[in-house]
């Protein structure tokens, strides 16, 4: 089952927000399309919540205009926008049932009593809290408190779904479920969703596209496969799991593939950027380099640090001028050998540009 | 054995709470016993309720009870209400804020008669405003704007909204904002928010705010003297008691009056608690279930 979205487009046109002098958001475009769903992620303070909060109209942009369907939001308040927002905090009405709660948004749209109980039944069955309607919220666990946030957000039949955050105050098997939860619902009832959160691993596996942010500044905005393959910047790289980041120096490209050095590794890799001389910024994801895996690039470490992953082992150590690299091994080294870490040059990156 | 009571709170700690019982025990409970007691001795009349006859059969004592109420009520009632708006404008942070809740808070400071004599000075009969009334020819009379039962009201108002207002205040803080924010993304507006969201939230705080400035209120003295009119409209209840004790020297039928005072208070608070019960419906623990 799948519905048609509520909405064609939403634009953001340079829509930026300064507090004082500190710049929270600066100038983001992005141009979202019905049924899409969208994560905004960046660590605490980049400014995805910002931007969120901007969107829903609780705070007002200092620049920059966002654009529904082709009108302006400008001055609407929060109130006249219809998005359904699910809050961090969930931010449930204490003094009310699940059902009241629920009910909210559609009595604040004055719909008689029939149609607003018909929806609330309808909602909860969709969340899968029949059972708990005449509930207070504090007499429910956290993962249900959630599922009737999300039955708030969603009972008004809003064109635009915000969620800040949502699963950040679940435990991990829980955000698990409520992962799929979410994705189902997206595509069920063919929702629009902007999701921020600071999860990579969340963002990667719910968002059709994704917004890195770093500062107010979006440093990269595409597919999940793109962003966790082809990252932008050195800055992206790290932020997605390129855990190993070197600074070196170019010394030779031909197209795509380049050779760099630097403290005394030699490593050829994809390059990203412009010039084909100069600094660049090697990133390899522990996975990529492997003790007695394939490719052309090895570097030899002493192991000082061995974690258990599950079906392998991540080795933290030192190269011989005194460079940090982590891999992984298939099998457990004890600490103080030395091993060599190869790594294919297609998933070597190289960022021109002093990183 | 030990480890039992542990289990329930009960350890050696608890004998810290020792000084405090025997202050209580001292200062409030032997006092109070004693003035029960005393008060079904009565001096002047007959039979062990002899005081609390007299106290319901005579007007001149019966009535000070409604007078009382007809002070403490409306005046609780108007700090409550007065200080809701106030707070609610006051709850984000601003400029001088700091400024202007000191300026609100100030007259706690000043204490009762201070307040009486500055009423005096700016109201009373040769005081400024009536000067300048008489002088402008506005008036034949001084006006008589206090020594009457707008003069206790007003100095209960100016001493009791502090309170409420700081409690108010501070109740405000604790109801979460971004529920409102909630609420507006549902749809509310700014009313709505109010009156379907903060307002039910706060209400329990407003009952307590009110029964707090409705005590304070209540055992009214030296303002009722001082810019009422003690023989009239505001003989107050503790007048009458106090007249009993000092000046009639009947000790007992002054404890009888201030049992009747106490029963009063207790009554309303009763009152205010049961009705406050009702209105929130909410779970009153917090337990997950």
């Amino acid at each position: 089952m799948t519905a048609t979205p509520r909405l064609r487009e939403l634009v953001l046109d340079g829509l930026s927000r300064s507090f004082g002098k500190q710049i929270a958001l600066a100038a983001l475009d992005l141009r979202i399309e019905g049924g899409e769903f969208i994560a905004l992620l960046g660590p605490s303070g980049c400014g995805k919540s910002t931007a969120l909060n901007c969107i829903a109209g609780l705070i007002a942009p200092t620049g920059g205009t966002i654009f529904l369907d082709g009108r302006s939001l400008d001055g609407t308040p929060s109130e006249k926008r219809g998005f359904g927002v699910v809050f961090q905090s969930y931010a449930l009405f204490q003094h009310m049932t699940v059902r009241a709660n629920i009910a909210f948004g559609l009595r604040m749209r004055r719909l008689p009593k029939e149609r607003v109980a018909a929806r609330v039944d309808q909602a909860l069955a969709l969340v899968q809290l029949e059972g708990l309607a005449d509930r207070y919220p504090s007499q429910l666990s956290g993962g249900q408190q959630q599922r009737v946030a999300i039955a708030r957000a969603i009972v008004i039949e809003p064109p635009l779904v915000l969620m800040d955050e949502p699963l950040s105050n679940l435990d991990a098997k829980l955000r698990l479920e409520m992962r799929t939860e979410i994705r189902r619902l997206h595509r069920e009832l063919g929702l629009t969703t902007i999701y921020v959160t600071h999860d990579q691993e969340e963002a990667f596996s719910l968002a059709d596209r994704l917004v890195v942010l770093r500062e107010g500044v979006a440093q990269q905005i595409g597919a999940p496969d793109e962003i966790y393959y082809r990252p932008a910047n050195p800055y992206v790289a790290d932020f997605v799991g390129f855990r190993n980041a070197v600074a070196m120096t170019l010394e030779r490209r031909d197209g795509y593939v380049g050779l760099a050095r630097g403290r005394g590794l030699r490593a050829s890799g994809r390059v990203s950027g412009v010039g084909s001389s100069g600094p660049v910024t090697l990133a390899i994801r522990p996975d990529d380099l492997v003790v007695g895996g394939p490719g052309e690039n090895a570097f030899e470490i002493t192991v000082d640090a061995v974690e258990f992953r599950g079906r392998s082992f991540v080795l933290e150590g030192l190269t011989d001028t005194g460079q940090r690299l982590r891999g992984t091994s298939a099998a457990a080294v004890p600490i103080g050998d030395a091993v060599t870490l190869r790594a294919p040059s297609d998933r070597v990156l190289l960022f021109t540009g002093a990183g | 054995m030990r480890r039992r009571l542990a289990a329930h709170g009960i350890d050696r700690a608890l004998l810290l709470l020792l000084p405090a019982v025997a202050f209580v025990a001292v200062i409030f409970l032997y006092p109070f016993l004693y003035g029960l007691v005393l008060s079904f001795k009565p001096e002047r009349y007959v039979g062990a309720f002899g005081n609390y006859q007299q106290f319901f059969a005579d007007p001149f004592l019966r009535d000070t009870i409604a007078i009382t109420l007809g002070l403490a009520v409306p005046a609780a009632l108007f700090n409550v209400i007065a200080s809701v708006p106030i707070a609610y404008r006051m709850r984000g942070a601003f400029r001088g804020k700091r400024l202007l809740i000191g300026m609100l808070v100030m007259p706690v400071t000043l204490g009762t008669v201070l307040i009486a004599k500055g009423l005096l000075t700016l109201l009373g009969a040769r005081g400024w405003v009536n000067r300048a009334l008489l002088d402008l020819g506005l008036v034949e009379d001084p006006v008589r704007f206090v020594n009457n039962y707008w003069g206790v009201l007003l100095t209960l108002v100016i001493t009791g909204f502090p309170f409420a207002f700081l409690l108010t205040l501070s109740y405000l803080g604790g109801i979460d904002p971004m529920l409102e924010r909630a609420a507006a993304t549902l749809g509310a507006g700014p009313r709505q928010r109010f009156w379907r969201i903060t307002f039910p939230l706060l209400l329990p705080g407003l009952a307590i705010t009110f029964i707090l400035t409705f005590v304070l209120a209540f055992a009214v003295f030296p303002s009722a003297v001082l810019v009422g009119e003690p023989a009239g409209e505001t003989r107050v209840i503790s007048i009458v008691a106090y007249r009993a004790a000092y000046e009639q020297f009947d000790a007992s039928m002054a404890s009888a009056i201030a049992m009747i005072m106490g029963a009063v208070q207790l009554a309303v608070v009763v009152i205010v608690l049961g009705v406050r019960g009702r209105l929130y419906r909410g779970p009153s623990g917090g337990g997950k279930g």
